[in-house]
């Protein structure tokens, strides 16, 4: 029994909303949906857990905080206290106004930055990375669903359902790199062809230079 | 899904998806016409000038500038603030307004980002070439060395700015980053040409568009707003405390850090306003950037330039109202003094002429926007002219009064910095997804004019 990977293509956010809920419903799992822009509600109905991004953020902000508050310290009162404007700097306490404005944006700073790398990091996001969506149409204006299943009943089963949820198009691979490279020859067609029409052009050019030049 | 039968259609012309994808990859898969080279070979020059300028004060010292004796800071500090004004709209429309929920941010937040970030980069300039001697521009970090030890000066608002100006800045670029990965990849899942195809690969840091990628993207850009939020309030009220915390007459004023947040986000949206008219119209995005964008926009210029025109008057109130002589001197001066007209123009680009959008008809004619918008970026640089050079010329000391006039250097500079900006602008409009097309395609089927037929239609 080999492991098949059965793709749904759909136009609609809200049909594929719909299948999603239909396919779980029947006890079978959606592995991955690739969408355009968020869809609401379809993490919920994948059985996604909620994302701790926003916790990890609270935390480094809590650490740059923290760190600040070292280096203040140990500049102005710990290394090196100096009378400025006439108001001494021996205790961190009674200069803390003063520091608020750096406390806030080393916060931020800390906050912001890390939680995006935690983001990237978790992604696995880093420029030039080659993983991609396997149908470039899903950054479009489509929609594909991915679902895992070596059971050939159940194989027809979700096809099924795909089917009647208004699937545009139904796939059944054995793995992700078989539909990258359909859409990749289909790429390179175009590439061959765009190449071919600018050559055209240039010997179009060439031609108007030589008549110009035999003139 | 909910469609409102009062709103007008944020998205005209009758676009679905893959009408939208089309008109955002087109600027940047097609060749850039006539206006587009006029403009850029004309902002590049301006650009070399400036540059030249900055070279020569460099070289030279800042002796070249007309500083004098009295007022020893005048426009380097005056297009610094005006620059960093000018990039805070761009973070209110995407932090604020997506707390906000405000729909309509979605049209312009991209090219708005694209403008603060620009913004930010000429007012960073200022600080770095007014220290005089650059190559120790690196003291103004907290680093540990050799000369005492010399710790920077944490009470100082001046090393608070340093804080506040790298940190809006980094963070600013990495949430404009963040929301430009999924378009990159559209345009990279589009490309045919093989140079295009894998700079925009390495661009798009292999977004695939998963669902727990967008859980996640959603997660960070609503966690990443509410901290720009709190964020770009605090850079402006830093700016503001450069002058706040000292004691010149003039300066020494409690209210303006709302004062100069308000008219900041006043600044800014005007530039907005002038960049996205052009712009709308050179890689027509007219369908995109309505009528109604426009008029919302105008209507924060409305308010935000009332907050301004009733922060001017409190000045001057509390001015009276203090008893204190100096101060009510500076304001007498700045009035009816030598810059009377530096005050007075201020006060007409800023107060007055905003005012004229009470009108529905003015707010929503596009001439008359893009003209009130360069009034106000003439008032609010005359604002910190006035503020800065009006309060320092006339000093302690009668025998020392002078008046401050620019030499060729300093408008050289400024001049400089205008056409960098809009370099900078020009090659974004033809590389980057000029509008946050993933983020409008969630609004399609509420704010489409196809799908969503209303009393307007």
């Amino acid at each position: 029994m080999s492991n098949k990977i059965i793709y749904g293509l759909y136009a609609d956010d809200e049909q594929l909303l719909e299948a999603t809920k239909k396919i779980v419903a029947k006890g079978h799992r959606v592995n991955e949906v690739y969408s355009p822009y968020p869809v609401h509600g379809l993490d919920t109905a994948m059985g996604l857990k909620y994302s701790r991004l926003a916790i990890t953020s609270f935390l480094y902000g809590m650490m740059g905080a923290i760190l600040i508050t070292l280096l203040m310290w140990y500049v102005m009162v710990g290394d090196w206290p100096m009378v400025i404007g006439g108001k001494p700097n021996f205790t961190y306490g009674q200069n803390l106004p003063a520091f608020i404005p750096v406390t806030f944006e080393a916060t931020v700073f800390c906050a912001a930055h890390l939680m995006v790398i935690t983001f990237l990091f978790r992604c696995g996001l880093f420029p030039g990375s080659s993983s991609r969506n396997p149908d470039p149409r899903t950054t479009d204006d489509k929609f594909l669903m991915e679902v895992h299943e070596s059971d050939s009943k159940k194989i027809t089963e979700i096809k099924k359902i795909m089917k009647e949820t208004g699937a545009e198009e139904i796939k059944v691979k054995n793995n992700t790199n078989e539909l990258l490279e359909e859409f990749e020859e289909i790429r390179q067609k175009q590439t061959q062809k765009l190449m071919k029409a600018s050559k055209k052009k240039q010997s179009f050019m060439k031609k108007i230079f030589n008549k110009i030049s035999k003139k | 899904m909910y469609r409102s039968p009062v709103r007008e259609p944020l998205i005209t012309g009758k676009k679905d998806l893959h009408d939208i994808t089309e008109d955002i990859a087109r600027p940047i898969e097609t060749k850039a016409n006539k206006w587009w080279w006029s403009l850029f070979i004309f902002s590049v020059i301006a650009m070399i000038w400036g540059f030249g300028c900055i070279a020569y004060t460099i070289g030279t010292g800042i002796g070249v500038w007309g500083l004098n004796n009295t007022v020893g800071w005048a426009w380097d500090i005056t297009n610094f603030v005006w620059w960093v004004g000018i990039g805070h709209a761009g973070t209110l429309i995407s932090a604020v307004l997506l707390l906000f929920r405000q729909k309509w941010r979605l049209s312009i937040n991209r090219t708005s980002e694209a403008m603060t970030i620009f913004a930010v980069v000429q007012a960073g300039l200022f600080p770095l070439i007014h220290m005089g001697r650059i190559w120790m521009g690196y003291w103004i970090f907290p680093l540990p060395n050799q000369f005492g030890p010399l710790w920077v000066n944490f009470n100082s608002p001046l090393l608070w700015d340093v804080f506040a100006i790298s940190t809006y800045f980094s963070v600013s670029l990495v949430f404009w980053y963040m929301g430009l990965i999924p378009d990159f990849a559209m345009i990279r899942d589009r490309a045919v040409k093989p140079i295009a195809k894998k700079v925009y690969t390495i661009l798009s840091f292999g977004w695939s568009g998963r669902a727990k990628h967008w859980q996640r993207h959603e997660v960070m850009s609503l966690v990443l707003a509410g901290l720009c939020t709190p964020l770009v309030l605090s850079v402006h009220s830093i700016v503001s405390m450069d002058f706040a915390t000292s004691v010149i007459p003039g300066w020494h004023t409690t209210i303006f850090p709302p004062y100069f947040v308000a008219g900041a986000i006043f600044g800014g949206f005007a530039m907005c306003q002038t960049l996205l008219l052009v712009a709308r119209k050179v890689v027509s995005l007219e369908d995109y950037i309505t009528m109604k964008h426009i008029e919302y926009m105008n209507i924060i210029i409305l308010v935000t330039g009332s907050i301004v025109g009733c922060a001017y008057i409190t000045e001057l109130f509390i001015a009276w109202y203090s008893g204190v002589e100096f101060e009510q001197y500076a304001f007498l001066n700045r009035a009816t003094g030598p810059y009377w007209w530096a005050y007075w123009a201020m006060m007409t680009c800023n107060v007055i002429s905003p005012q004229l959008m009470w009108f529905k008809k003015l707010r929503r004619n596009i001439l008359f926007t893009f003209i009130i918008a360069l009034f106000v970026h003439i008032g609010m640089w005359f604002e910190r002219f006035v503020i800065i050079v009006t309060s320092l010329h006339r000093d302690f000391l009668p025998s020392s009064w002078s008046m401050f006039s620019p030499s060729f250097v300093d408008i050289g500079i400024f001049v400089g910095t205008c056409g960098f900006f809009l370099v900078l602008f020009l090659l974004y409009a033809r590389t980057f997804p000029v509008i946050a097309q993933a983020e409008l395609k969630t609004i399609v089927k509420t704010s489409s004019s196809k799908y969503n037929k209303n009393k307007n239609e």
